[in-house]
C-alpha cells in the first residue's frame, strides 16, 4: 500500500510549495515559492529533509487530513492552533516540534493564530509534478504541482518515500510581530506630496481583506499624488509597495503580477518580508524609512540568525 | 543606452533607458535583456524587461547593489540578433459575444465599428515585453486615433483570449484574469503552453505580430 494523506478538509488556501522558480519574469512567471521563507525552512529542518524541500503551506484555516501508511513524522511551523486525532486520544500540537503518526491517525490544522501563514512538512518527500524545477502552485497561471491548483477536499496527497532516519526534534522559536515595516524609497518617491509623503511613513495602515498570495491591500489616510497616478507599465519585484489611483498601498507579495503600472513609493527590504506576510487582514502596521546600506546589514543579521536556528537542528 | 541605474529595493537593479517608448528604445533593452541572461551573472535571480526598463533581481545573500552595478556598467554588450525574431498571424473572432467594449470604443474613439477593426487589423505590431501574467503580449503601436484610455473600473473577470487596447498597446488575455483593457475580440489560439518547456510563450519580445480575422464558427471549431 502506498502511504498517503486523504484530505478531509482542504482549508482555505492550501498549496504545496517549495522555495520558487527563477529567471521567468520576463514571461509573465513570478517567483512564487513559500511566503514566510524563514517558517519554511525551519520546517523542513526539523524533519531531516533539505531546507529547499516542498513543504504544504495553508492559510488561516489549514486542512484536516487522515493518514494511511507506516509510522511517519511530521511538523507544523508559523502560529498554528493545531491537533492531533489518534485512535484512543487527542494531542494539542506545539508548532516546531515533530510528532509520530501511524495509520488512521488525523491531523487537524485548525487555525493560524493572529498571522496568516502555517507550514506542514513529513519527513519524506510527496509524491510531486514539478515545472521549471520548482513545485510551487501558482494559481493564477495553474503552474506547478497539483496541476497549478489549490488542495482541494476528498483528494489525495501521495507519499513518495519516508525518510529512514525519523528522529524527534523540537525548536524553540517565538515568531515576533513586526510593529514597523521598514522601507526604502520607490523609483517615484517624489510623484507625492509632501503630505503625502509625510502621511506615508507617519500615519497607521490598516492590511485589508483584498489580501493573498499576489498582494496586500491597505487602508489608511489618503496618499496624494502630484504627478500622475499610472506609470508606463514595468516590471515589479516582491515588496513593492504601489499606490493606486484611490490612494491606497498596495504591496506585492510572491506570486505578484510580474508588470504594473501604478508609481512605487517604496519598497519593503528583504529582512522584514517574512514578517510582512503574516500581518492579518485588520491588523495595524507603519513604514519606516531606511537606507539601502542599513537594510542590507539587517538582511544579514536576518540569515545569520536563521542559519542558527538551523544548525541548532543537525 | 541604460540612461541612469538606481536600486529598487535592496535586492533589484532598476535601470531606466529614457522616457520615451518606441521600438529603438526598448531593442535596447532587449538587447540588454538578451545579454545579461547569457552571461548568467552571479547571484542574478530574474530579469523583467519592459518598453523602457529592466528590472534586476539578485540574490543578496550572494551579491549586493553595489557590485552588480558595476558589473552591469561594465558589459560588453553584442549586438541583438534579429534571427530570434518571428512573425505571427494571431486569429480573432469579434463577434458580438467576444468584443465586449466595442460599443464603448466606437464612443470613445467617435470611429464606427467597421473603421475600428479596419485600423486594427490593417497592421503589424511589434511586441514590447510579455507579463503581468504568463506568456500576455504587450504590442504596439496602434494608430494615433485609435488610442482609448483604461475602462474606468476594471473587469474582476476578462475571458482567456480577449483581445484588449489601451493607449498605444494591444495586448491578448492568456488566461482569465483581472484587466481594464478595451475589449475587441477573442482568439482561440494557446498564448501560453506551460508543458513547452524551453519558451512556453507563444509570442515574445521583438516579435511581429499580425491580427486575421476568423468566424464565430472557425473559432468554435479552431482546437478540433
Amino acid at each position: 500500500m502506498n502511504n498517503c494523506f486523504e484530505i478531509i478538509r482542504a482549508g482555505t488556501n492550501t498549496t504545496f510549495q517549495d522555495n520558487g522558480r527563477n529567471n521567468l519574469n520576463h514571461i509573465g512567471i513570478p517567483f512564487s515559492g513559500a511566503m514566510d521563507k524563514r517558517n519554511y525552512v525551519l520546517a523542513n529542518s526539523l524533519v531531516g529533509n533539505k531546507i529547499n524541500d516542498p513543504v504544504i503551506e495553508f492559510a488561516y484555516q489549514g486542512p484536516l487530513v487522515k493518514y494511511r501508511g507506516k509510522k511517519i513524522s511530521f511538523v507544523i511551523t508559523g502560529d498554528v492552533i493545531f491537533k492531533i486525532i489518534k485512535k484512543k486520544n487527542e494531542i494539542n500540537g506545539n508548532c516546531y516540534e515533530t510528532y509520530n503518526i501511524e495509520d488512521g491517525d488525523q491531523i487537524d490544522i485548525i487555525s493560524t493564530n493572529k498571522s496568516v501563514y502555517g507550514y506542514f512538512a513529513i519527513s519524506g518527500k510527496f509524491y510531486l509534478n514539478f515545472q521549471w524545477g520548482s513545485c510551487s502552485t501558482n494559481t493564477t497561471a495553474n503552474i506547478g504541482s497539483n496541476e497549478g491548483k489549490k488542495l482541494q477536499d476528498s483528494q489525495k496527497i501521495e507519499i513518495l518515500n519516508i525518510n529512514s532516519n525519523q528522529i524527534q526534534k523540537k525548536l524553540n522559536y517565538i515568531n515576533t510581530r513586526l510593529e514597523k515595516i521598514r522601507v526604502i524609497k520607490g523609483t517615484n518617491f517624489n510623484y507625492f506630496s509632501n503630505e503625502g509623503k509625510k502621511i506615508f511613513f507617519e500615519k497607521e495602515f490598516i492590511i485589508s481583506k483584498l489580501s493573498d498570495r499576489m498582494g496586500m491591500r491597505l487602508e489608511g489616510p489618503n496618499i496624494e499624488n502630484i504627478v500622475e497616478t499610472n506609470i508606463r507599465s514595468e516590471g515589479l519585484i516582491k515588496g513593492v509597495i504601489q499606490i493606486t489611483a484611490d490612494g491606497n498601498p498596495i504591496i506585492m507579495l510572491s506570486d505578484h503580477g510580474t508588470i504594473g503600472g501604478y508609481p512605487k513609493i517604496g519598497v519593503v527590504i528583504s529582512a522584514d518580508y517574512d514578517k510582512l506576510v503574516q500581518l492579518s487582514p485588520g491588523s495595524k502596521c507603519k513604514f519606516q524609512e531606511i537606507e539601502l546600506t542599513d537594510a542590507e546589514n539587517l538582511f544579514k543579521l536576518y540569515e545569520i540568525e536563521t542559519n542558527n536556528l538551523i544548525s541548532q537542528l543537525r | 543606452m541604460i540612461k541612469n541605474i538606481s536600486n529598487l529595493g535592496d535586492a533589484a537593479l532598476y535601470c531606466d533607458f529614457g522616457e520615451d517608448v518606441n521600438k529603438e528604445v526598448n531593442s535596447n533593452v532587449i538587447k540588454y535583456f538578451k545579454n545579461i541572461k547569457e552571461k548568467n551573472i552571479k547571484g542574478v535571480i530574474n530579469l523583467t524587461p519592459s518598453y523602457n526598463k529592466l528590472i534586476i533581481s539578485f540574490d543578496l545573500k550572494k551579491i549586493n547593489f553595489i557590485e552588480i552595478k558595476k558589473i552591469v556598467e561594465n558589459l560588453d554588450i553584442n549586438d541583438f540578433k534579429s534571427e530570434f525574431s518571428k512573425k505571427i498571424e494571431i486569429p480573432i473572432c469579434c463577434a458580438d459575444f467576444f468584443s465586449l467594449d466595442i460599443k464603448r470604443l466606437e464612443e470613445k474613439l467617435s470611429l464606427n465599428k467597421n473603421k475600428i477593426y479596419e485600423n486594427f487589423f490593417n497592421k503589424e505590431y511589434f511586441c514590447y515585453m510579455t507579463g503581468f501574467v504568463a506568456g500576455m503580449p504587450f504590442l504596439g503601436d496602434l494608430d494615433k486615433s485609435m488610442r482609448a484610455k483604461r475602462l474606468e473600473t476594471p473587469r474582476v473577470k476578462v475571458p482567456k483570449g480577449s483581445v484588449g487596447l489601451t493607449e498605444q498597446f494591444a495586448n491578448i488575455y492568456s488566461f482569465e484574469s483581472p484587466g481594464g483593457w478595451n475589449i475587441i475580440g477573442n482568439t482561440p489560439l494557446e498564448i501560453f503552453n506551460s508543458s513547452k518547456i524551453d519558451n512556453p510563450n507563444l509570442i515574445s519580445p521583438g516579435d511581429t505580430v499580425t491580427f486575421k480575422q476568423i468566424s464565430l464558427k472557425d473559432h468554435k471549431n479552431y482546437n478540433e
